[in-house]
């Protein structure tokens, strides 16, 4: 199977042919992914080198011409770094883009944490009118990019990982998606998280709602799955607790509990693999089950 | 939207009466009148940009990325008819469309909103990639940058990006006042010139040496004019 990132480049070169608003600025991540699709269009593909104020202000002065800019780093460099750019010269300045991040959480665990980024989503909260794309797989990661680039001039992020589900769900963006029906409450799985959450989950009676969209958060979704009980899990590949109030607000008017489950805010000092950071985090299929069981039962 | 254009553009003499109806950021009241020359100069005889044309894919654009100060810059747009005058006595207001720093989206003919220094520079260079990408080579791209300002790193990143580019159709505009704090040793202009730009420094009170910096051809690299005026503590 293909990452997601290989998917990205595929697709967005795939898309500079068939769009001439679309420019992809990048910060020499992935240049030699596009080197082809540089070739084809140096003045729509932009590697403004390891620059990454640049890298955002850059994207933000092409959309004032009309252009649709997908700016792509790690997120660490991406959303955090360059954060005064993203909220100002997008966000202040009105106009839109579409930041594809790499990397994520705990992609390259043997990197440490200069490479980690869980706080990216929760960052972006503090922000106005972000939708957030969380694909857990491949053909996800495409049919989510396809739309973010299609989506007007919207601000779009879209949060592509190494770690990914073995099949694909079937995603309307914007909308969870109800994976396994029960009655003692729900648990949101995130992206590449579902396949743990399901495996976890097996013998208990529980809702599985599936979010490959987190921004806007599908509050009706989640009241539609609580309905009998309102016990909410949420299971999020990045920070802990990122989506604990979108959560709340959704079952503001009756009497609920949220369990958020997510990479912890401390710095775990280890190196090793994706596997065995999940399983420290408590985000493997034996710690969720737990975790969950204990909570729900 | 109070701000209509006036019919009868001014000259630069009716400058210091338009800028004498803006009250209340006296603190930046000598960030305000470096600029006065140079973006008089600009507007008056350089830019290809009009209040009818300030939509127009072809215009040249202005982003006034140092937006402290921004009297002098609400003056020329007001005495180009951008800008109506009688706006001006309600600058920081709280529902005045001039605020102590632009605001792209409340003012016709504002490129970018500005205010948190060293974010002009990197989206001159978006602008002028997203121009070039679409064919439009025409259209200049001014963006000035003061000389403390130039501390902020982001301008940095854009300078070195620019001339290994050969954005040829960017321009920055350094004013300076000897504000930064620890100066420029040999000066702005050669920071430029280090990355490929054609640069030149000339007196920011010189109308004419203002003009001719500006309207010097620079083929394939980006230009910067510097222009210096008196010392900000002076």
């Amino acid at each position: 199977m293909d990452t997601m990132r290989d998917r990205f480049i595929d697709i967005t070169s795939g898309l500079l042919d068939e769009d001439p608003r679309l420019a992809v600025v990048l910060a020499d991540i992935s240049a030699a992914g596009f080197q082809k699709a540089a070739e084809r269009h140096p003045d729509r593909l932009i590697n403004v080198g390891i620059r990454e104020q640049l890298l955002i202000g850059a994207a933000a002065g092409l959309a004032f011409t009309g252009m649709r800019p997908i700016a792509h780093t790690f997120a660490s460099f991406l959303v955090e770094r360059p954060f005064e750019q993203v909220k100002l010269d997008l966000g202040h300045q009105g106009v839109g883009a579409v930041l594809v991040s790499a990397a994520g959480s705990y992609d390259w665990p043997a990197g440490g944490r200069t490479h980690m980024a869980p706080g990216d989503v929760a960052l972006l909260d503090t922000l106005a009118d972000w939708t957030v794309h969380v694909p857990g797989h491949p053909d996800e990661a495409e049919q989510l990019l396809r739309h973010a680039v299609a989506d007007g001039d919207r601000k779009v992020y879209v949060r592509l990982s190494a770690h990914q589900n073995e099949q694909a769900v079937r995603v309307e963006p914007g909308r969870f998606t109800v994976v396994r029906q029960g009655s003692r409450g729900a648990v949101v799985a995130v992206g590449p998280m579902l396949d743990a959450v399901l495996a976890a989950t097996e013998n208990l009676d529980v809702t599985v709602l599936y979010a490959a969209t987190v921004r806007p958060f599908d509050g009706a979704a989640l009241r539609a799955a609580t309905e009998r009980r309102a016990d909410v899990v949420l299971v999020e590949p990045y920070l802990a607790g990122t989506s604990a109030n979108e959560a709340h607000e959704a079952l503001a008017d009756r009497p609920h509990r949220v369990l958020a489950l997510g990479v912890p805010r401390a710095e775990h000092r280890q190196y090793g693999s994706i596997p065995e950071h999940l399983a420290a985090y408590g985000l493997d299929a034996h710690g969720l089950r737990e975790r969950i069981g204990a909570f729900l039962w | 939207m109070t701000n209509r254009p006036r019919t009868s553009p001014s000259g630069f003499g009716e400058l210091p009466g338009l800028m004498a109806l803006m009250t209340g950021d006296e603190k930046h009241g000598p960030a305000a009148t470096s600029t006065l020359d140079s973006l008089w100069v600009l507007y008056d005889r350089v830019l290809r940009v009009t209040p009818e044309t300030a939509e127009a894919q072809d215009r040249d654009r202005f982003l006034l990325s140092k937006g402290h100060g921004p009297m002098a810059y609400y003056a020329v747009l007001a005495a180009k008819g951008f800008l109506d005058p009688a706006v001006l006595p309600s600058f920081g207001a709280y529902d005045s469309p001039l605020g102590h720093h632009p605001d792209r989206l409340l003012i016709p003919g504002v490129e970018i909103s500005s205010g948190s220094l060293g974010h002009g520079l990197p989206l001159a260079v978006g602008t002028a990639l997203g121009l070039r990408a679409q064919g439009l080579h025409d259209p200049a791209v001014w963006v000035l940058v003061g000389d403390a300002e130039f501390d902020e790193g982001s301008n940095h990143e854009a300078v070195a990006f620019a001339g290994a580019y050969g954005l040829d159709r960017l321009h920055a505009l350094v004013i300076d006042n000897s504000s930064a704090t620890h100066g420029w040793h040999g000066g702005i202009a050669a920071r430029f010139a280090a990355e490929g730009w054609s640069a030149e420094t000339v007196d920011g009170r010189d109308h004419e040496a203002l003009y001719r910096a500006f309207t010097t051809e620079h083929p394939d690299r980006p230009r910067v004019v510097v222009a210096r005026v008196e010392s900000k503590n002076s």
